[in-house]
């Protein structure tokens, strides 16, 4: 193991870690700790400048309370939910089936392909605006759920291709001849052999997919308007220039908005770093 | 029919299970690229009708100061984003221990990846606010006068890429303590007889073994670097006075805001952006190729 194990060092060094490790942790999280200590404030301090010193009083029910009645957040979340969701798994379905015929069959244009959905991944995005724009516009998708949805499930079917295809050609392949030889149709050794198999990576993409698709803003700026179908992420900012004086509510209102994929990492921590740190080892 | 099904089964399979796939990505990803290579030809409000002007939209652009300040910011941008890499390298070579409870530092050290930008973008803006952000008081405390980061043109991109920096480094923290995980002990030990400690240890023994974790991390950063929109969006709006866009950013204004509906304009600020990017995609692609044939 490298760096050398603390337990091996000097009993000074191993008390130094003990105490460097937490005082690291609250300077790391500095930024956001005074977020999560605003977000309990009561308006007089905010409008009396007391910021940093003691709270005269804890308010956080109320002001939690307040985001939801006194603002469409709730509303932009359940958006943010209603493009997420089917997001991620029309992006699933999706991959699946073309990491199945990228990672099993061998045919000219496999590479290619395969290289196109790469390369697709990586591009700016920002080059498909105005295109996508749109087309959103011409397909009736403009403004709603729906016209994010398809985007993202586009969009993200060329990074979870590359994951599902890499995934399926580590499994092993003598399951997929010897089903061949049987005469199990190709179809049912998708359905039967490969996906249940495929159930990781499933898994690894889902909180992936989930965290990217939530913490969206470019696309939710270029293809809605107006609350109708705007996610949090948008919401959020909106609400950050109508609410100037009030920086306790929009404190509670971005520890709101962060709460779903950080809940989802912590629950889902396995899968989370396994699909993130895809080809960090040999 | 069914006998044509069943010769040509494993030749028509692969393309049916592609189909759907290739076509939701041809609509909304690869036409797309081509459409706004074709329309930075073109001049157009977005409504009306579009008319075919050559190369005008980048002859334009070459005499376009907030053009030049935009890639001046990208390769800003480009070249202290990077810094992400070694300080995830350092963040994780400090986190790989087992003391108790080191899961959850570690967890709560990735924590700044997973919410999202435009919380991170808000939690900075306060940080730096100059009358009751913390980085002031702190200043204050220390006897230094607040500056505000954010309204300064010399400072603002500099302020905004600290903050992209902390969500990246998380990331690149995560690679790295997987890849730290896979280092060969043997290796380890035999660099230990040999006497090779501390850095000597790190650069000629542990590196050369992280190298598949370096080279995910360069190509995320970089590529995080070039797509920059969301924090600059949230932070300043472009501003002071458009210091702190980036092309990104720039083309988005453009296009959509009051500055713009120039889509032919803004086109043309994404070919470029494409075209710096393609340089790390055809090395990601090189690299992806070499090993494909070494299966």
């Amino acid at each position: 193991m490298f760096p050398t194990p603390i337990e091996k060092t000097k009993l000074s060094t191993q008390r130094l870690y003990k105490i460097a490790l937490p005082i690291a942790m609250i300077i790391w999280l500095l930024p956001l700790l005074a977020v999560a200590l605003t977000s309990v404030r009561s308006g007089v301090d905010i409008n009396s400048g007391n910021y940093w010193g003691m709270p005269t009083s804890i308010n956080f029910f109320e002001n939690y309370t307040a985001v939801f009645t006194d603002s469409p957040l709730g509303y932009y979340i359940l958006n943010s939910f209603k493009i997420t969701i089917p997001t991620v798994i029309g992006a699933i379905v999706l991959s699946s089936l073309t990491g199945f015929a990228l990672g099993v069959y061998r045919f000219k244009l496999n590479l290619f392909v395969f290289f196109i959905f790469v390369a697709g991944n990586f591009i700016p995005y920002q080059i498909l605006m105005v295109p996508v724009r749109d087309l959103s516009l011409a397909l009736g998708l403009y403004n709603s759920v729906w016209g994010l949805v398809a985007f993202h499930i586009a969009f993200q079917t060329g990074f979870c291709t590359f994951f599902m295809r890499n995934f399926i050609r580590a499994l092993p392949f003598e399951l997929i001849e010897a089903a061949r030889v049987e005469g199990v149709s190709e179809f049912k050794i998708f359905w039967y052999v490969v996906v249940p198999l495929m159930k990781p990576a499933m898994a690894a993409l889902s909180v992936l997919i989930f965290t990217f698709i939530w913490n969206d803003y470019f696309w939710a700026l270029v293809l809605t308007q107006g609350a109708d179908a705007m996610p949090i992420t948008a919401g959020l900012n909106s609400l950050n220039g109508q609410w100037i004086a009030n920086q306790h509510l929009v404190s509670a209102g971005s520890i709101i908005a962060a709460l779903p994929p950080v809940l989802m990492f912590f629950l889902m921590q396995k899968h989370f770093i396994a699909g993130l740190t895809l080809g960090a080892v040999k | 029919m069914y006998s044509f099904w069943k010769n040509n089964q494993l030749k028509l399979s692969p393309w049916i299970f592609l189909a759907p796939g290739i076509f939701m990505f041809s609509l909304y990803v690869i036409f797309p690229i081509f459409q706004s290579i074709s329309l930075s030809l073109y001049q157009w409000d977005g409504l009306g009708v579009k008319t075919y002007i050559g190369a005008d939209n980048y002859i334009e652009l070459l005499d376009d100061e907030y053009f030049y300040t935009s890639l001046k910011n990208n390769v800003i941008w480009l070249v202290l984003y990077i810094l992400a890499v070694p300080a995830g390298l350092f963040a994780a070579l400090f986190l790989n221990q087992t003391v108790r409870g080191i899961r959850i530092y570690k967890s709560l050290f990735f924590f700044p990846f997973v919410i999202s930008q435009v919380v991170v973008g808000l939690v900075f803006s306060w940080f730096y606010d100059p009358s009751n952000g913390l980085l002031n008081v702190i200043l204050e405390n220390f006897g230094f006068s607040p500056i505000a980061i954010l309204a300064e043109e010399d400072y603002a991109t500099y302020g905004i890429i600290a903050a992209g920096l902390w969500p990246q480094t998380a990331y690149c923290m995560i690679l790295y303590l997987t890849g730290l995980n896979s280092v060969d002990p043997e290796q380890i030990e035999a660099g230990r007889i040999d006497n090779a400690r501390g850095w000597r240890m790190l650069w000629y023994v542990i590196l050369p073994q992280l190298k598949p974790a370096t080279f995910i991390a360069v190509v995320v950063t970089v590529i995080g670097a070039l797509r920059s929109f969301d924090l600059i969006s949230i932070m300043t709006a472009g501003g002071p006075w458009g210091s702190s866009r980036v092309l990104a950013y720039y083309m988005y204004e453009k296009a959509f805001s009051e500055y713009g509906f120039r889509m032919g304009y803004s086109a043309a600020i994404a070919v470029v952006l494409l075209g710096i990017m393609m340089i790390y995609i055809g090395l990601i692609l090189y690299r992806l190729y070499r090993d494909e044939k070494g299966y």
